[in-house]
């Protein structure tokens, strides 16, 4: 190891070290940002370090360099337009692809790394046990990572896409892709057990993610997100780099609690999502407006009356607000409820959106200060105070039949909606959550339903609360 | 480095990543995940140390596509996760209730 090398290794341990601290100061609204600039820092230093080394090694060919920059600014460049031009709702989506690309890099980096090394002799278990393990990975996180995107960007249907035999094949999949894996790394040289593994892992990640709702891409992203981490720690086993291994261990062990978090929020058990066919995902319109008995259907007159002479209002937002992107229109309505003197908060299950926190992103975007933004365990004491929650395309949340034993939501934690003064409920139609339950909410004696488009029903109550303080 | 140093830190990273992590609070996991999602990223320097390998059509094909995967990552994460944060710091001037106070 010439002095050069060893500097470049210890640049990797120092920019590693930040990684964790940055990661550490994503603890509080306040820092995450620098932690965030701090980690984007430190992998920008790496990235001239390992520059560095291979001018110095110079073994790299004149095309690898070509090749290298010419990839390097392709790739970035998408990245930050990808970036840039995505709306926050499909944020999500973007980080699903984003997740899918690293995979795919830390498969070709093993793929690689195995056909160039397979003519020599030089190849053991150290290196191909991983090698194996990074491609089976790494390629299973590829495909999964584009169906969950699809899925939420409406181009794969979100519906869980069962077929018979599903099992089955999932299970020879994966039989084929440690068959693949076991050959790869007893035969290094054999082109028929790479691609075998590769292909094999592919279709897994294809039929591992089809089959599973809508409503649980999340998790999945979270669980694909870990798997590309570790993937990313094999590959550096593979290169013998403790960059790689330390940051991929340390994504990978934090995808695996967020996973955790966000499951254990839904009150869904990971192997449950994952074994899937549960969950039909976003709910659709298929009720028609009002049909159900017991309902009581309020107009937006009444909804602005209830809301501007109130003194405390709570709003409840939900995935309708997201999808309809009415998180704008929302802040407005809220503006203009506080200029009335209302004394307006906003209470955020930990799953509202799409995400953990992403419910928190939207309305952050929409210029609502995070400091109106409540926790669930913040907020549910200030029910019974509430005069009004104003219950905006959030469903199983708010669903007080989780408090019972006995149903698909028991013990899931809820939000005590059905404790404040009074209630109204905006949403498109009676259809179920994707828990597939009646929520008890709805029927109580002081829920009112107001049927709309969360983004119109913004808009119009905004005018009518305008209208009745003018 | 040896194996047995290469699990060890493994490892210890993995236990370092929980214990990091578990102390986040609900409202960050969305920016948590994306910029988790950013630092494996770093995939695209083995990526570019592989490409430096490099000598056949097949070798620079997948250099390419690894290191152009990895890349957009790497970037396209970092910058998405500032956009997120920087939302959260944005305050609006004159709106009732924005207040530094918060404890979450």
């Amino acid at each position: 190891m010439t002095d050069l090398d060893t500097v470049i290794g210890y640049v990797f341990l120092g920019a590693a070290v930040c990684f964790v601290l940055g990661l550490h100061l994503m603890n509080s609204p306040a820092t995450a940002r620098r932690g965030n600039l701090l980690s984007a820092a430190a992998m920008a230093v790496a990235v001239l370090a390992t520059v560095v080394l291979l001018v110095d090694q110079d073994t790299i060919t004149a095309t690898g360099w070509i090749v290298m920059f010419l990839g390097a600014a392709i790739g970035s460049s998408a990245g930050l337009y990808a970036a840039r031009a995505v709306q926050m709702t499909a944020m999500p989506q973007l980080v699903s692809l984003f997740n899918a690309a690293g995979g795919g890099a830390a498969a070709l980096l093993a793929v690689n790394h195995i056909v160039q090394a397979a003519g020599s002799a030089e190849l053991a278990e150290r290196i191909t046990v991983p090698g194996a393990l990074d491609i089976l990975i790494g390629a299973l996180t590829f495909t999964g990572s584009l169906v969950a995107a699809g899925k939420l960007q409406g181009f794969v249907p979100s519906q869980p896409v069962v077929f018979r035999g599903a099992r089955a094949t999932n299970a020879v999949l994966a039989l084929a892709g440690a068959v693949g894996a076991v050959w790869l790394v007893v035969d290094p040289g054999s082109v028929t057990a790479l691609l075998l593994l590769v292909a094999a892992a592919l279709v897994l990640g294809l039929t591992m993610v089809l089959p599973i709702g809508g409503a649980d891409m999340p998790v999945v992203i979270s669980l694909l997100n870990a798997f590309t981490g570790t993937a990313v720690a094999m590959a550096g086993f593979v290169l013998d780099q403790a960059a790689l291994i330390i940051a991929g261990a340390l994504v990978g062990a934090s995808g695996g609690i967020l996973t955790k978090l966000m499951a254990d929020a839904m009150n869904r058990s990971i192997a449950d999502i994952v074994i899937g066919g549960f969950g039909t995902g976003d709910s659709a319109p298929t009720v028609a407006a009002g049909a159900a008995a017991g309902v009581r259907v309020v107009s937006a007159d009444d909804v602005a009356i209830q809301l501007a002479y109130a003194n405390k209002v709570i709003i409840v937002p939900g995935y309708g607000l997201a999808a309809a992107q009415a998180q704008h229109e929302l802040g407005d309505l809220a503006q203009a409820l506080e200029e009335h003197g209302v004394d307006v908060s906003y209470a955020i299950h930990p799953v509202a959106g799409r995400m953990p926190g992403h419910m928190n992103v939207l309305l952050a975007e929409a210029n609502v200060p995070y400091p109106l933004l409540k926790d669930m365990e913040e907020i549910n004491p200030e029910f019974p105070q509430a005069d009004v929650a104003l219950v905006i395309g959030a469903n199983d949340v708010t669903n007080p039949a989780a408090r019972r034993p006995g149903n698909a939501i028991s013990g899931m934690p809820i939000l005590d909606v059905d404790r404040a003064k009074s209630v109204v409920v905006i949403k498109r139609s009676m259809g179920h959550g994707y828990a597939g339950i009646d929520n008890e909410l709805y029927t109580d004696p002081k829920t009112g339903m107001f049927f709309s488009d969360a983004k119109h029903a913004m808009t119009t109550l905004k005018g009518a609360v305008q209208t009745l303080v003018a | 480095m040896d194996l047995l140093g290469a699990v060890t830190v493994f490892v210890l990273s993995v236990l370092v990543g929980v214990e990091v992590i578990s102390k986040v609070p609900a409202t960050l996991h969305t920016p948590l995940m994306s910029g988790a999602n950013s630092i494996h990223g770093i995939v695209v320097i083995g990526a570019m140390l592989i490409s430096a390998t490099a000598d056949d059509l097949v070798g620079y094909l997948l250099a390419f596509a690894a290191v152009a995967l990895g890349a957009a990552n790497m970037v396209g994460g970092y910058v998405v996760t500032d956009r997120m944060l920087n939302m959260f710091r944005a305050r609006p001037a004159g709106r009732p209730g924005s207040d530094e106070e918060r404890s979450s």
